[in-house]
């Protein structure tokens, strides 16, 4: 049993405690828990695109990001592109990289875990056959993912199993990639 | 409850829509057993006598069990009497019944919170010519078509008819979302027994960490059968079943599945055996030696890439069971206490908003043995006690105190 380590206070930069007051503000006012996460592409030239994400809607209002954030997207040399920025499939991974990580930061935090470090790497198999339609049994997509984390922290190895596992079970981007989600994309 | 009411001098009547013990008469499969040992169904006034202590009841045995205790406390009991409503009334409440209306100025709802058993939204979906039971329809293996069968749900509903229907020789998928792994026995002793010497039973409802998780966590995959074996993932996988993710979706005839099995399953593996490590530390604390050391169960074995999709027709599914939880069935309550997802709000079963109102075998009501047998006693004369005190402050006329 992990016994009550320095009398410290826990600090990884997550203010739990508004985290808490928003899951009980609402659970009685389930209208302003409604977000709408939007993002606008242009396309460049080639395989070269850049998406930029400024505006959302949530807790019943049109909602701003301090700055217009962008990321370019493109493919590698190989796929006969300019490479340049990353590929739309490293996108999703950083994603789920990032989701992860803050759920590892904000579920120590609850727990009142300190972390040093924390770092992972990703690694997505993936069939090409299937984006270049050489063969229509397989698919497009990733055939896997293996996030492999390092965590240095206050906590027992178990513990620490446990905060990551929790993570993946409050991760946005990880239900996203697990669960299928319905997509409707129109011509206007 | 009656006996805390009785015993308190207390004027009741308990209503029962069909017989004693009707839930279990006529809603459940019969292979079903208790899934506490027979010592630990503890009544007020009733203790096990018989020669098996460790055993585990079956579906008559625990009608009889039930019956011979009506039988020793005879409540004024009117069955066959269904309730039809409950409604405020200008001095408590009005209840209606099959055989008429009942004033009265406290009401206690007994009725549990497995009275329907819930199949999601996505059901609808399933292809034609798939047979689909819930629980409450379900009888036995050989009640099913030959031919596959997709269980959804890994509590212990679900486990326990993936294990029966396995051993029938019909191939079993399970599909296997967030849930509660446990064992049968623990270095030698039933799970049930270190539940309860270690107090874990005995913890309420106002002492744990988060209320809402503890009452909405799904049932231990555990069974009661004579041969004390384990339904957890690894057990039914040694069986043959197929174990799959979450069911997420269904399109075009095919089963979707989550890709989040091994989190779910490490999810599990952790929670057990941190709740392997409390027991561990109060047998260390109050000397208690077993001749089984402390151990770890192998981790759920997750096969590398889990199926993410399945075709009923190529797969041979002639069969979905929905086991995926039961709902309680307050169509009948006319007293607005209920909260957004249709649970009612009480405190320890105290409906504050509802003065005289009482609820009672909700699953940690007030402690988190409140769904077993073993729990209910403990609950009525703590609620027994607030209703007493309920009665006295209106016959003062002040509000009733808190408990």
């Amino acid at each position: 049993m992990a016994k009550a380590k320095v009398d410290k206070p826990v600090n990884n930069g997550v203010n739990v405690e508004a985290l808490f007051g928003a899951q009980e503000a609402l659970k009685n006012a389930p209208e302003a828990a409604k977000f709408k996460w939007r993002a606008t592409v242009k396309w460049i030239k080639g395989t070269h695109s850049r998406t930029t994400v400024e505006n959302f809607y949530g807790l019943g209002a049109e909602q701003k990001h301090k700055t217009k954030y962008a990321f370019d997207a493109d493919h590698p040399e190989i796929f006969a592109a300019e490479d340049n920025a990353a590929t739309p499939v490293e996108i999703v991974l950083a994603g789920l990289a990032s989701c992860l990580t803050a759920g590892v930061a904000a579920v120590a935090q609850a727990r009142k875990v300190q972390l040093r470090s924390v770092s992972a790497t990703l690694e997505a198999g993936m069939d090409v056959r299937g984006i270049l339609g050489v063969d229509e049994d397989v698919r497009n997509g990733f055939d896997g993912i293996k996030v492999t984390y390092k965590i240095d922290a206050d906590a027992s190895p178990e513990d620490i199993k446990a905060i990551v596992a929790q993570s993946q079970k409050r991760s946005a981007v990880y239900d996203i990639i697990t669960n299928p989600t319905n997509v409707t994309v129109e011509v206007v | 409850m009656s006996w805390w009411l009785a015993a308190r001098s207390i004027d009741h009547v308990v209503l029962e829509r069909g017989e004693v013990a009707n839930t279990w008469r006529t809603e459940r499969w019969p292979s079903l057993t208790l899934l506490t040992p027979n010592w630990q169904s503890r009544l007020p006034g009733f203790g096990y006598e018989g020669d098996d202590p460790d055993g585990f009841r079956t579906l008559p045995e625990t009608i009889a069990f039930l019956e011979r205790y009506a039988g020793l406390v005879s409540p004024p009991l009117r069955t066959h009497c269904r309730v039809t409503s409950v409604r405020r009334a200008a001095d408590g409440y009005e209840v209606a019944t099959a055989q008429g209306t009942w004033q009265c100025k406290a009401v206690v709802l007994a009725t549990g919170g497995f009275n329907h058993a819930q199949r999601p939204k996505l059901s609808e979906a399933v292809p034609s010519g798939i047979a689909q039971l819930t629980p409450v329809q379900y009888r036995n293996p050989g009640s099913l078509e030959p031919g596959g069968v997709l269980v959804v749900g890994a509590a212990a509903t679900g486990a326990q008819l993936a294990d029966e229907v396995q051993r029938s020789g019909r191939p079993v998928t399970l599909a296997v979302g967030e849930h509660v792994r446990a064992s049968r026995t623990y270095r030698g002793k039933d799970m049930q027994w270190w539940m309860d010497a270690t107090g874990l039973n005995d913890e309420r409802y106002d002492e744990v960490e988060n209320l809402t998780r503890a009452r909405s966590l799904p049932s231990f995959q555990l069974a009661g059968y004579p041969d004390r074996r384990n339904i957890d993932l690894n057990a039914l996988t040694s069986l043959g079943v197929k174990l799959v993710g979450r069911l997420a979706g269904i399109r075009d005839g095919k089963a979707q599945f989550s890709g989040s099995l091994r989190n779910v399953c490490e999810l599990a593996d952790l929670k057990l055996n941190r709740l392997l490590s409390r027991i561990d530390q109060w047998a260390a604390e109050n000397g208690v030696s077993t001749v089984d050391p402390a151990h770890r169960p192998e981790p759920t074995r997750v096969e590398a890439s889990p199926p993410l999709g399945l075709d009923f027709e190529r797969a041979g599914i002639r069969t979905i069971v929905w086991a995926t939880g039961f709902r309680p069935d307050y169509s009948w309550l006319e007293v607005p206490v209920l909260d957004p997802k249709g649970n009612i709000r009480h405190d320890g079963g105290v409906v504050s908003e509802a003065p005289g109102l009482y609820v009672l075998g909700l699953t940690f009501l007030r402690r988190r043995k409140s769904s077993l047998i073993d729990g209910v006693g403990d609950d009525a004369r703590d609620l027994s006690a607030h209703l007493a005190a309920h009665l006295g402050a209106t016959r003062l006329g002040k509000a009733a105190g808190r408990l």
